[in-house]
């Protein structure tokens, strides 16, 4: 029953707080026509994520999130440092890191949040041999990177997503 | 307004626009596409982070009531940025003939 109203509750709680925080307020008539947006979206959209994944952890979603953001503060500062410092100096490298993940959303989220921490884009996701293409501002060390990257992000996101 | 807010929120928007100046001073010194790319990463997520924080906090401080519409800006942001940035980097490499670009760079 649970399952059929809120096919994706993450979804739903998402856009609920997004709509609250869009209008601005915690108005009792912005909250109901807000639950009733989190109510009615997701079966919308449901054909377009044919199979999304559930989060298993949401506790640790917070954990990630609070390791994201400090990561992101010290990326930014030692971006900064290169990108004023010498340009010569710099080790600029396509890396190619190894996936242990094997699902296309979690891959998403894997690539999304290696593109948002400064000094590393990624490029693309190759679905056939399940390895993430990441363009590196500056890694004189790519294993470092790689395992840096598997350690941090990739293992948190297989341990979310159970996947 | 308490002066110890605003002093926050003047370090905020400083420390954001460093960062967005950082992240042009980038995009203006870096050699090639994909290292240029970098730049705007920066100015994206540290620069406007602490901008958008030091408008939640003004608008908190000055009006009744918490401003929170900042952190849909953030979100949407953060939603956004890394899916342009991998479009502009695919898009380099198609251009470049689309073979893996690690040969070259060594």
């Amino acid at each position: 029953m649970m399952r059929r109203l809120l096919p994706r509750p993450a979804l739903s709680l998402t856009l609920f707080l997004l709509w609250a925080a869009l209008s601005n307020s915690a108005a009792a008539a912005t909250l109901l026509l807000g639950a009733l947006l989190a109510l009615l979206l997701p079966h919308i959209v449901s054909p377009f994520w044919p199979d999304a994944l559930r989060i298993r952890h949401p506790g640790l979603v917070l954990r990630f999130g609070a390791r994201i953001a400090w990561d992101m503060l010290l990326a930014n500062w030692a971006v900064a440092r290169r990108v004023v410092g010498p340009v010569a100096a710099l080790h600029p490298a396509f890396v190619e890191v190894p996936l242990d993940l094997r699902d296309p959303f979690a891959a998403t989220v894997l690539g999304s949040i290696v593109s948002l921490t400064p000094g590393t884009v990624s490029i693309d996701v190759d679905r056939q041999r399940w390895v993430l293409q990441v363009h590196a501002l500056d890694a004189p060390d790519p294993e470092a990177l790689i395992r840096q990257i598997k350690q941090h992000y990739e293992k948190p996101i297989r341990e979310i997503f159970a996947c | 307004m308490n002066p110890i807010v605003e002093f926050l929120v003047a370090s905020l928007i400083l420390l954001g626009s460093l960062f967005a100046l950082l992240g042009s001073i980038g995009l203006a010194r870096l050699p090639d596409f994909f290292t240029r790319l970098h730049g705007p990463t920066k100015a994206t997520t540290l620069g406007v982070g602490a901008m958008v924080l030091a408008s939640a906090l003004y608008f908190t401080a000055t009006r009744d009531g918490v401003s929170l519409h900042e952190i849909a800006v953030m979100v949407f942001l953060f939603i956004t940025a890394p899916v342009s940035a991998h479009l502009l980097a695919k898009a380099a490499l198609h251009r470049r003939g689309g073979t893996l670009p690690k040969q070259e760079c060594e």
